[in-house]
């Protein structure tokens, strides 16, 4: 079927179209230059805003910890319960929404891709099964990285040779798509009920620092030249005074970059942004984190922006969780992944009259705002921990008004309040750049050349909103924006219609993107030595832990030629 | 606006229920706003099939003695019918006969009999109003859903007869009163309010409690580890003015949540907690 939308206008920044009107000609699922308009079906979108599908680098949607969330919270899904149609299958829960409920409330909002970040590599299979079950969106997932054991084996011992040969097995097993490290050697460290303090404090039983495991995995990234770059979850998260860890972790890279491509993601950076001793002094670390990505091309970051809701928190920063549970009082689970990760989940309400949460909301904004490039910080609420993707309207809103960001500062904690740098932010965000902060720029960092844009031969991902920027001020009318971004008058995916004025009128089954390096033979010998470790220490064959690629539901292997 | 304010309405089953029915929409609110038509066309579920209130039940309305009141009357077995009188605001609902579970669920006022027993989550995560049960109550009186720390936060739960396991659970305010005996459990999670139990229990009072009261004026197997005697008081205050007569031994705990719950247990009918004297 081809396509043809009339009269939008048009946001695509690769391309360099900012709110032009221009017409887009869709054809098998690709975009094409024009097809013949008599045979096509003509989408008229006069006054109305074309971008590029959604982009979500980072958002729990999959996998073992958000499983176990779901367990852990009936109460979440009993207050949100989407009954079946005759095109979706029923769901329910509003902070860890079911599989099938999460693409179709994304394929709502006009997204179309969407990253898992946070995949234990002995539970891929789960993490693709439930992957398989997202219907629409195009998917990936980062396997966790940073403590398993064979990384901190082959990087004490400086083997990044070895070391790249083996991500490049587990990418190849797991289906994954990139390195991600979790709070680096503290996991390993939370093994044995401690934790690691700071980027120098060395991991125990092993002869190494977290230092050592970001610049040891980043050159490795390097040498296999992944799409994406490392995604990392810094040490000491969430605790007061941490962004000096997360600036000395993007610095501890600085000498390996090269060119302009980031080659460190710090992800959900708002809990890495805490200036201050203790709670009571916690405060905004957001300027001194901007000043250093600002000056620097190898960084890039997305928010984890704090929604002021009822929501669950879950990462592989057990250790963290734990503090979390101890914060909150409220009930918790602890996984364990044998010799890879862990895990810990805590359900969690961020109040406004809260001076810590309050803050960390401010954090946020701040980050959008005082990093001057857009292609390098995204918009994202960690889903669910900072709060649920749906939220991603109003953080547009935030972002497009200083008048919606005002309402809100005025009903938050007065300490806060008084501290938090937004009133003194006149910056709001255009258009173009929200089409940066959702879609363009994060597509970009991840290297999906046929995402985030709508140039000739990109995939037919759009998302048309009902909004007139010819006619609305976001500044003033920032709940139509609201409205607007919550409900896509079109969602098109692949070329095909899947979203009508905020409803799903059709399920299609996404891609699941992963990457498949080929690697020399030499460098496959270090395989064999991880057959006879497996033997020792995993509760699973050697043999049965890849997941075989018939085993996904639509398997899209990005083919690289790997430097070792 | 309120089409029929003093209405009175007889709602009796068709057939005996195979199948759990539920029924959220059998409350004085909902009645009240609307004809008799529409109330017979209301949705409810009987297992997984979609019905309308007027085939599963029978319904009439006449008027009603009391003013500015909305009352109705349930008639038959309605063992199987689940969450009636949820979300109630206003008005009065009459049970003749047994009722199933989640009666009163999220109820914020109004008042609801019951001449026969009740089901499990009675007054689950209430908001205020007051329910009295004739007979027994199930298990998970006044508790929240299933995850939720919810619990009851306002209103009066008054069982003539015996309660089951867990009944008070994460309640946050209002009153229990248990006139039989309690299982297992009474008051766990508890954070504040106050359950009052004339009959027996069959132990572990107040298992992580951190707030609140439990009165038990029956025999009491033991009292949990984790709760330290504080004192022996000769009475103690229920609510307002009513006190009951003790003497009480007062323990304080869960300590194992840093609670700081009272646990007030008869001397009399405990003779083998005689030896927490000596500690106090």
């Amino acid at each position: 079927m081809s396509l043809a939308i009339k009269n939008g206008i048009v946001y695509d920044p690769i391309s360099k179209v900012d709110g032009e009107k221009l017409d887009i000609f869709i054809k098998g699922g690709k975009i094409v230059k024009e097809v013949n308009e008599r045979e096509a079906k003509v989408i008229d979108a006069s006054g109305m805003v074309v971008m590029p599908g959604g982009v979500d680098i980072h958002t729990h949607i999959a996998g073992a910890e958000v499983n176990t969330g779901r367990l852990l919270r009936p109460e979440d899904h009993f207050r949100d319960v989407e009954e079946k149609t005759s095109i979706t299958r029923s769901g329910v829960g509003r902070s860890i929404p079911s599989t099938f409920t999460t693409g179709y409330r994304y394929a709502r909002m006009g997204y179309t891709t969407a990253i898992t970040p946070s995949m234990p590599p002995l539970l891929a299979r789960h993490t693709h099964e439930e992957l398989d079950d997202t219907p629409i969106v195009d998917k990936a997932a980062f396997p966790l990285l940073g403590d398993s054991w064979f990384v901190l084996e082959y990087l004490q011992d400086n083997l990044i040779e070895e070391c790249a040969a083996y991500i490049a097995w587990v990418l190849k097993a797991t289906k994954g798509y990139a390195v991600k490290l979790v709070n680096p050697g503290g996991l390993e460290a939370w093994g044995f009920g401690s934790n690691v303090r700071n980027i120098d404090d060395q991991v125990p039983h092993f002869n190494i620092t977290p230092r050592e495991i970001v610049r040891g995995l980043c050159r490795a990234n390097q040498l296999l030249g992944l799409p994406h770059s490392i995604h990392v979850h810094t040490n000491n998260l969430g605790k007061p005074g941490n962004y000096v860890t997360a600036l000395e972790t993007m610095k501890c890279v600085e000498d390996l970059a090269e060119g302009d491509k980031p080659i460190i993601h710090i992800t959900h950076c708002q809990f890495s942004s805490f200036k201050g001793g203790d709670w009571g002094t916690l405060r905004s670390g957001a300027e001194e984190i901007a000043r250093y990505v600002n000056r620097h091309n190898h960084v890039s970051l997305d928010l984890g922006q704090v929604i002021f809701t009822d929501t669950t928190t879950m990462t592989a920063d057990g250790p963290f969780q734990y503090i979390l549970h101890q914060l909150s009082g409220n009930k918790w689970v602890n996984g364990d992944v044998e010799t890879e990760t862990s895990a810990g989940i805590v359900p969690f309400r961020y109040r406004r009259k809260s001076y810590v949460h309050a803050t960390q909301w401010s954090i946020g904004l701040e980050l959008a705002l005082l990093v001057d490039d857009p292609w390098r910080v995204f918009l994202t609420t960690d889903h669910p921990n900072a709060g649920p993707f749906t939220s991603y309207p109003r953080v547009i809103s935030w972002l497009m008004s200083k008048e919606a960001r005002r309402r809100t500062l005025r009903r938050i904690n007065k300490k806060a309040r008084s501290k938090s740098l937004l009133e003194s932010m006149d910056r709001e965000y255009t258009f173009n750049e929200i089409a940066v902060v959702t879609r363009a720029g994060q597509a970009q960092i991840l290297g999906l050349k046929n995402k985030g844009h709508l140039g000739i031969g990109a995939d037919a991902d759009i998302s048309i909103y009902d909004i007139n920027p010819e006619e609305t001020d976001p500044s003033k009318q920032f709940r139509q924006i609201r409205k607007s971004f919550g409900k896509a008058a079109y969602t098109i995916k692949d070329g095909e219609i899947v979203v009508k004025n905020g409803e799903v009128v059709k399920s299609l089954i996404g891609r699941t993107y992963w990457v498949n390096p080929r690697v020399s033979e030499s460098s496959m010998g270090s395989v064999k030595e991880i057959k006879e470790r497996f033997q020792d220490y995993y509760t699973v064959q050697f043999e049965n832990y890849p997941i075989p690629e018939s085993h996904l539901a639509f398997s899209r292997p990005i083919p690289i030629e790997a430097g070792v | 606006m309120k089409r029929v304010s003093n209405a009175m309405f007889t709602v009796k089953p068709r057939s005996e229920f195979k199948a759990p029915v539920e029924t959220e929409c059998i409350t004085c609110d909902v009645f009240s706003e609307k004809s008799q038509e529409e109330i017979r066309s209301l949705p409810v579920w009987e297992g997984n099939k979609r019905r309308e209130l007027g085939k599963l039940f029978e319904v009439r309305s006449t008027r009603g003695s009391n003013e500015n009141e909305t009352e109705i009357r349930l008639v038959g077995d309605f063992s199987k019918v689940r969450k009636i009188g949820c979300h109630m605001t206003d008005g009065k609902i009459t049970i003749d006969g047994n009722v199933g579970s989640y009666l009163g669920e999220e109820m914020k006022g109004g008042s609801i009999v019951v001449h026969g027993d009740a089901g499990s989550w009675l007054g689950s995560a209430m908001k205020g109003g007051r329910i009295e049960i004739m007979e027994n109550a199930g298990d998970y009186v006044a508790a929240p859903y299933r995850g939720s720390v919810e619990g009851m936060k306002d209103g009066e739960i008054i069982i003539h007869g015996d309660a089951g396991n867990e009944a008070g659970n994460y309640i946050r305010g209002g009153l229990i009163r248990i006139e039989g005996n309690v299982s297992q459990f009474l008051g766990i999670h508890m954070r504040d309010g106050t359950i009052i139990a004339l009959g027996n229990s069959k132990g572990r009072v107040g298992a992580e409690m951190v707030g609140g009261k439990i009165i038990v004026c029956g025999y009491v197997p033991e009292i949990l580890p984790t709760f330290t005697i504080d004192a022996l008081r000769p009475s103690v205050k229920v609510t307002g003015k009513e006190r009951v007569k003790g003497p009480f031994y007062r323990f304080l705990g869960d300590l194992a949540d840093n609670g700081e719950g009272r646990l007030f247990i008869s001397k009399h009918s405990n003779p083998h907690l005689r030896f927490y004297e000596e500690l106090l």
